[in-house]
């Protein structure tokens, strides 16, 4: 049979019986959107929480005290551990394919400018912070290449602490107090927002060897590494690790790449899809019942026409086939409808509801579609099966 | 043209079995007109399903044009149908919801012939039937004359060697049953093979060879030209 002819005969009996096909396929477009519109949203919240993390950048390295038992890390120093210090950052920032080293000490602490206070988030760091994670300075300038053991006392504001503390007023030149040490203002960084719960813009950076000093702590919570784009993570963690385990005399510190945040991030929001499009399957599995029924009413009303074919010369197979491929239309519909309402009602999901991050990513709309039609396919096979295995004699009698 | 040899077909009905054939030898000339006849349950649709590859024997040898067709596989057998055998039912057995121009088309279709050569050979045999202008009427809007004359027209198509009609005229008036016959015997006048179950003497007494089965047996085998 000519493949033209196939799909004709098909349609013929689809179109006989309009309503009920439409129907049937009713029940697989509404599964197949529902899993479009839930995977939208997963995949949506997926997407929105990896920007999130990188807006930092991809070729980033921390480097934390203490030796990670598990999967945690121990922040903090323990025992004999040595501490992460200043000069560690530094020797790391010779290795020839860093771009960037940032030393990381954070804390809480008074800042009073002339009178205006508040309690602030207060980070130690070093003059390459900007280009690492990719923040920019909007006035002055951020801290200057000092020499990080006797760095002077300069101080960066964040955007919202600008605001708070100077108004509509100059920041720049201007003195404030920093739990009690003196700092001078030479800049202002540009409104970074809310970054996984921290407000980067209700806060001030000043020399990390200052901020140890303030918080009174030898260590450094973190070292964090940038490096050059097209060298391997492997070689970047290798040096790191060599770098200061000649330092330190063992590895007591704890080194991931944000590759492997990502990776770990990444894989928890995957099961999460995965979950919701798992129930927006159970709706794709009443659809396919559907299909079952109607094939199998459909076997039992045309059992003359099939014992005909058969008389006519049809062979088996082709009988399975046409039974099959009507199933396999139907399914095929019915996703497409399904993709059509899936998507749109996601789009309109994100124009009612801006907050909610929606997307649908052409792999789920091509695995939606083929995953319809194994699912024609699927429902199809045994009540196509009864009509190929029909003896014609007795299919002729039926009436 | 048809050779059947020591032909028994045995249905198993619980622990019991029904001979429905019981040892049929039979051999049919091409282009020859045969009736069937008998009292119901004789084996007549049995004996006729045989011929026509739709059920198998459960002993003896058939052979077709000389060719042993007992053993063909499932699709050897669609082929043989397809090419060599036109089948006409008591119930017509058309597709509703396909015009009888569609109807009298599925064979061909089925065979996977060109669209061009295809609509050609429908044309021919539908006017052949004097259905041109029913073309693309759906079998409900036909009358059972003309169904069954559409179904007649879908059984020649093919060009086949012999026609098998089960009670052509079973579910017919009479005036619209000697017009089916008519039309079956203008066939066999142009050299097809007609074999025709009826209960009907008027229809079975007009063939040239008549059969009259009696459980499962030929009983009598009247030739018009030589009686046995
Ligand atoms: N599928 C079957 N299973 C069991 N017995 C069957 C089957 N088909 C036919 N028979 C039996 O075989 C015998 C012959 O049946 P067949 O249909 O050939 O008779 P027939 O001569 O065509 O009768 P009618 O004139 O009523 O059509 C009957 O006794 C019937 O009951
Ligand atoms: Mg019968």
């Amino acid at each position: 049979m000519r493949s033209r002819d196939f799909l004709q005969l098909t349609g013929t009996s689809l179109v006989a019986h309009r309503l009920r096909s439409l129907l049937t396929a009713l029940g697989i477009a509404v599964g197949i959107a529902a899993v479009i519109i839930l995977t939208a949203i997963g995949e949506g919240l997926h997407k929105f929480v990896l920007e999130e993390f990188t807006q930092f950048g991809t070729t980033l390295v921390a480097i934390n005290p203490g030796k990670a038992t598990t999967a945690g890390t121990t922040m903090g120093v323990f025992g004999t551990n040595r501490p992460l210090t200043i000069d560690d950052a530094e020797a790391l920032g010779r290795l020839p394919y860093v771009e960037a080293v940032v030393p990381f000490v954070q804390g809480n602490a008074e800042v009073d400018a002339g009178g205006r206070r508040r309690r602030t988030n207060v980070y130690g760091t070093g003059p390459q912070m900007p280009e690492a994670f990719r923040m920019h300075v909007r006035s002055g300038r951020f801290l200057p290449a000092d020499d990080p053991d006797a760095p002077r006392a300069f101080a960066v504001l964040g955007s919202k602490l600008r605001a708070e503390l100077f108004g509509t007023r100059n920041p720049l030149g201007q003195r404030i107090a920093i739990g009690g040490s003196r700092y001078r203002v030479i800049g202002v960084m540009e409104s970074k927002g809310t970054v996984l719960g921290f407000d980067l813009d209700d806060s001030v950076y000043i020399p990390a060897t200052r901020a140890l000093g303030l918080f009174n702590r030898d260590s450094l919570f973190e070292i964090d590494v940038l490096y050059r784009e097209e060298t391997p993570v492997e070689k970047v963690v290798e040096g790191i690790r060599q770098t200061l385990v000649a330092r330190h005399g063992k590895e007591d510190f704890t080194i991931t790449t944000q590759q492997q945040m990502l990776d770990v991030l990444g894989s928890v929001l995957d099961v999460l899809t995965f979950a919701v499009g798992a129930i927006g399957g159970i709706s794709l599995l009443v659809g396919s019942i559907g299909i079952v029924t109607i094939m199998t009413i459909a076997v039992n009303e045309r059992t003359a026409e099939i014992g005909l074919l058969r008389a006519l010369g049809a062979r088996r197979r082709q009988i399975l086939a046409l039974f099959l491929g009507e199933a396999v239309v139907l399914a095929a519909i019915g996703g497409l409808a399904g993709l059509l309402l899936g998507i749109g009602t996601a789009w309109l999901l994100h124009a009612v509801i801006p907050a909610l991050p929606v997307h649908t990513p052409v792999r789920f709309v091509i695995l939606a579609e083929t995953l319809s039609l194994l699912i024609g396919l699927a429902a199809g096979v045994l009540p196509a099966r009864r009509a190929a295995r029909l003896d014609p004699v007795a299919a002729l009698r039926a009436e | 043209m048809i050779d059947l040899e020591h032909i028994h077909r045995d249905f198993q009905v619980g622990d019991q079995f029904v001979h429905a054939l019981d040892d049929v030898t039979l051999h049919i000339d091409a282009g020859d007109y045969v009736s069937i006849m008998g009292p119901s349950g004789s084996g007549k649709s049995t004996l006729l399903n045989i011929i026509g590859l739709l059920d198998r024997p459960t002993g003896g040898t058939y052979r077709l044009n000389g060719r042993d067709v007992t053993d063909l596989s499932d699709a050897e057998q669609a082929h043989v149908r397809n090419r060599e055998i036109g089948f006409v039912f008591q119930a017509f057995h058309l597709v509703p919801r396909l015009t009888a121009f569609e109807n009298v088309e599925l064979p061909l279709i089925l065979a996977g012939m060109e669209p061009a050569e295809r609509q050609e050979r429908v044309r021919e045999a539908l006017e052949a039937m004097g259905l041109t202008a029913r073309a693309r009427h759906k079998p409900d809007q036909l009358s059972g004359g003309q169904r069954q004359r559409v179904a007649i027209a879908r059984a020649t198509v093919t060009r086949p060697n012999v026609i098998l009609a089960d009670e052509p005229t079973g579910n017919l008036d009479h005036t619209s049953g000697g017009e089916v016959v008519r039309t079956l015997e203008a066939l066999n006048a142009q050299g097809i093979a007609l074999i025709v179950v009826t209960h009907d003497p008027l229809v079975g007494e007009r063939a040239r060879r008549q059969l009259h089965m009696l459980d499962g047996r030929l009983h009598r085998d009247v030739s018009g030209h030589a009686p046995a």
